[in-house]
């Protein structure tokens, strides 16, 4: 069954279109990922399932539930964390925990089993003013509060923003938990390499979706081989690389520079030779598999 | 029920949390009312005035002299008739005038009543008070030492006629303007701001998506402000009727109705407010124009509406404080009941209707 | 090679909290410099001792051979920041916001109009130069304030969490950008939470409670922590001291 059906969803803010037909589908208790850069649409599309704003048109249904005209069901039924961390700074851990818990009518014993993994560890500090929690504090604790009243499904607006990546790693590790608890989680963020933390994943750019698929799906799809090349000089080598016939594109990654060629024919052996002909010194060049950030550049490329 | 219990709960920590808030919330309304207060009362040294006096007895002479003596007046001219009494006034030389009336020694000590009437200028309000209270207090002094045997004798009686304003506008006027003002301030600037921290903060988004109906919402919001503005009314009030004299004559119970009806009336416009601002900045520019120019300029508190031009006169009707004013003002000073300020409580339930209305509906529209 | 940033045994605390504790690192011109840790780790104090914004309690630094005890004027007039909100008027137009960022440089009205010219040229942003800078696109944004971050021609530029937030192909045009501006011999140090974007430094320090942990290029950090990421390095490093 589908926790979350979207159907054609379309939206725009004056000329802008924020959301382009919009088809999409997770299933129950999915990890389901929505990957793009700010202004993609991403929060666009949270804020219309979350009941916080109408399409313009189409129709989106939560666990069944028409999202204009159940709305009130479905405020019941799922958690959602906007893009900041949204607690009350000038209250305590405790307090915020206890405010969000009561405004579904509950309180926190009730739902303790839930949220008792991620509590624990934001328990000794349960008498501190939230605004003074570390970043990492502050996304366990907005996640509790989304969490307190037991959603069947939980929205996550780029929960890993701004924070450290001990903090993230430890996040998506409580979202693999909950997973198991049978919560449907649509979690959005513009960080590539969250990616294959998702089971699905669609990639948004400019209110549209390129793809949707498994991680390994989406990277198996890439169609071109593929080559990591280093040098001593980035610059000057991405400069070479792209004069060379048989580069189809050629983006940093980091240390390296990944060079897409054309034909299936070209070797690693064949480009270290064109870079030692034009004198770069210190060549490598591997044939690699894509990563979701080659697979998203070059659906960018299309969509272009 | 046990919803909204939690959100006034949070709501009262917010505020009891929140230094600068509590200052406005508690120490202000204290500064202002004594700041106003002193401002008012001016002190009176030399003042001009005239002296109509028909007797001409050792009672009047006598008197007249304990007036100019006091060193709070100097007699600008002597006068012989009314006409010239109209005249020295319309030409501005004098601010009050004694007038003493004929046999004014043998009434007092036969008749055992007589009057001497204090005319003063009051288109200079604020003065013609204070001149008129030092006379008359001259007066009663005066007539103590006449009195040498402890025979019980009628006191003067002194009454007193103020040119250009009859009515008095603005005696008291200072305290239910100042009282409009403050409850406007806390009351609805305060609740807009604080529901405009929320839509900034991103919690709105979060209580939104929950089973909070807006109306919850709301009254979680307004009834924190109402709580505290209603202790600020009862200190305003002590204070005004304690340190400057402030009489009030009506009931209580209708005292404290017409201002909780006005404090909904704040609050609710606070709340319409921050349904149209995105953020506290703008919260606190829109309620500053909407709150202080109207409740100071077109309320009656500084300018009487009487002397308005027509379409201000029309626009004054909008706003919530001059229902207010008009009705704590006949409370306080006049004295009178229900049925005289059902308009102005009419008027100002109108308005909350429409402002949390309108609240809603934008709410409901935009919800983050 | 030359030396444009130099720290020794930088200490800076507040009270009984030693929030930079004996940091020792050189960076040279035209270098890449990135410079890592977890939220409170201490980063934020550091720059702010390395822009001049901040006495050290203890050690000695030098940035752009000014000291950071007496000379943190000076410190100022030679060094460039961008931080992750740009600080562009959004209200004011492209070509405006480059004049007033170059009067507060103190430039002349000549090389204001020269530099205005060379900007839009770089940028590509000639037809929208008159456009306000709110309607521009998140990337655009990035590369104006970064651009306006050099208008003085600094010798360090300090960019706080760049890029966050946009599309791989932008930030791309970003680290081109900077690739090129360091090729010009300007020093960038770069703070991130991102590890993937950590990898386009020539070298990474990663702060631990104060202190550096690990100091080296992307390569041989990776290397030493058997690591096959910047991400699993950052990881092993800080694991345990920041779950506090």
């Amino acid at each position: 069954m589908n926790s979350i059906e979207i159907n054609n969803i379309s939206k725009s803010f004056g000329s802008k279109k924020a959301l382009q037909t919009i088809n999409l589908n997770v299933e129950a208790g999915e990890v389901f990922g929505l990957i793009g850069a700010d202004g993609a649409g991403k929060s666009t599309l949270f804020d219309i399932l979350v009941t916080l704003s109408k399409s313009d048109s189409g129709t989106a249904r939560i666990e069944g539930l028409d999202v204009e005209k159940d709305y009130k069901k479905i405020r019941k039924i799922v958690g959602y964390m906007p893009g900041r961390f949204s607690l009350y700074m000038d209250l305590t851990v405790y307090e915020n925990l206890d405010f969000f818990a009561s405004i579904f009518g509950g309180t926190i014993e009730d739902n303790y089993e839930l949220i008792k993994d991620i509590w624990v560890q934001i328990e000794p500090f349960k008498d501190r003013p939230a605004g003074k929690l570390s970043g990492g504090m502050k996304q366990k604790l907005a996640l509790c509060c989304a969490l307190v009243h037991q959603p069947r499904v939980l929205f996550l607006d780029e929960p890993t923003t701004g924070v450290d990546p001990v903090s993230r790693n430890e996040f998506w590790n409580m979202l693999k938990n909950l997973k198991r608890k049978g919560i449907t989680i649509l979690v959005s963020t513009p960080y590539m390499d969250e990616a294959i933390l998702c089971e699905r994943i669609a990639l948004m750019q400019e209110g549209k979706i390129m793809a949707i698929d498994t991680p390994s799906n989406i990277t198996k799809a890439f169609n071109k081989p593929l080559f990591s090349v280093k040098s001593t000089h980035q610059r000057k080598l991405i400069n070479t690389l792209r004069r060379f016939d048989q580069a189809y594109s050629c983006y940093f990654f980091g240390q390296s520079v990944h060079l897409a060629a054309k034909n299936e024919s070209v070797s690693a052996k064949e480009i270290s030779d064109y870079l030692n002909e034009n004198g770069h010194p210190e060549i490598q060049v591997a044939k690699i598999s894509a990563g979701i950030e080659d697979c998203f550049i070059e659906l960018m490329r299309k969509t272009a | 029920m046990n919803e909204l219990n939690s959100f006034i709960k949070k709501e009262f920590r917010h505020i009891l949390r929140d230094k600068r808030a509590l200052l406005i919330l508690f120490a202000m309304p204290v500064v202002l009312v004594i700041l106003f207060g002193y401002a008012i009362t001016n002190d009176i040294k030399d003042a001009k005035i005239a002296i109509l006096d028909n007797a001409h007895d050792e009672l009047s002479i006598g008197l007249t002299n304990k007036l100019v003596s006091s060193g709070y007046f100097i007699q600008e001219v002597s006068l012989h008739t009314n006409k010239e009494l109209q005249e020295v006034f319309r030409d501005g030389k004098i601010k009050l005038a004694v007038v003493f009336p004929n046999r004014f020694a043998e009434s007092y000590y036969h008749d055992n009543k007589v009057t001497i009437q204090l005319i003063a200028d009051a288109s200079d309000l604020n003065s013609a008070v204070a001149l008129t209270n030092y006379a008359s207090s001259i007066i009663q002094d005066y007539q103590k030492e006449i009195v040498k045997a402890p025979v019980q004798k009628p006191l003067f009686e002194t009454t007193v006629k103020m040119l250009y304003n009859k009515e008095l506008k603005g005696v008291y006027m200072f305290v239910p303007g100042v009282l409009a003002l403050i409850l406007m301030l806390i009351a609805c600037m305060m609740t807009a701001v604080s529901l405009a921290r929320e839509k900034e903060t991103g919690t709105m988004r979060v209580i939104t998506v929950s089973p909070l109906s807006p109306m919850t919402i709301i009254i979680g919001k307004v009834v924190p402000y109402l709580v505290i503005s209603f202790i600020d009314t009862l200190i305003i009030l002590v204070l005004s009727v304690f340190i400057f004299g402030m009489p009030i004559k009506g009931s209580f119970l209708l005292l404290f109705l017409v201002c909780l009806v006005f404090l909904f009336a704040a609050t609710s416009l606070g709340i319409m407010i921050s349904a149209f601002s995105s953020t506290q900045q703008i919260a606190l520019i829109v309620s500053i124009v909407i709150l202080f120019l109207p409740t100071i300029l077109l309320s009656g508190f500084i300018y009487p509406i009487e002397n308005m031009p027509l379409a201000l006169q029309i626009v004054c009707q909008i706003s919530p404080a001059k229902w207010f004013i008009e009705a704590i003002k006949s409370v306080m000073i006049k004295g009178t009941g229900f049925v005289d300020v059902w308009l102005q409580l009419t008027m100002l339930t109108v308005m909350i209707i429409i402002f949390v209305r309108v609240s809603i509906v934008r709410f409901r529209k935009t919800i983050a | 090679m030359e030396i444009t940033i130099v720290t020794d045994n930088l200490t800076k605390t507040f009270g009984a909290f030693t929030a930079v504790d004996h940091i020792s690192f050189e960076v040279q011109k035209g270098e890449i410099f990135g410079f890592l840790g977890a939220n409170g780790a201490g980063k934020t104090t550091a720059i702010r001792i390395l822009c001049g914004l901040l006495h050290p309690t203890s050690g000695k630094a030098e940035v752009a051979g000014f000291d950071v005890f007496k000379h943190t004027e000076k410190i100022k007039k030679n060094i460039g920041y961008m931080s992750q909100k740009f600080s562009l008027y959004e209200d004011l137009t492209i070509r405006e916001n480059i004049s007033f960022y170059s009067t507060v440089y103190g430039l002349s009205d000549y090389q204001i109009k020269e530099k205005t010219e060379q900007l839009l040229t770089r940028l590509q942003l000639h037809s929208e130069a008159d456009k306000l800078v709110h309607s521009l696109p998140l990337g655009w944004k990035q590369k104006l304030a970064f651009s306006l971050a050099l208008i003085h021609d600094p010798k360090i530029v300090f960019l706080d969490e760049p890029t966050g937030g946009v599309d791989p192909i932008t930030r791309r045009q970003f680290w081109d950008l900077i690739y090129e501006t360091a090729d010009e011999g300007t020093t960038v140090f770069v703070t991130t939470h991102y590890m993937d974007e950590a990898e386009y430094c020539d070298r990474i320090s990663i702060m631990v409670d104060g202190k550096i942990e690990a100091l080296d290029t992307p390569d041989i950090l990776k290397s030493q922590f058997k690591a096959a990421t910047m991400d699993e390095v950052f990881y092993k490093l800080a694991r345990g001291t920041s779950t506090k």
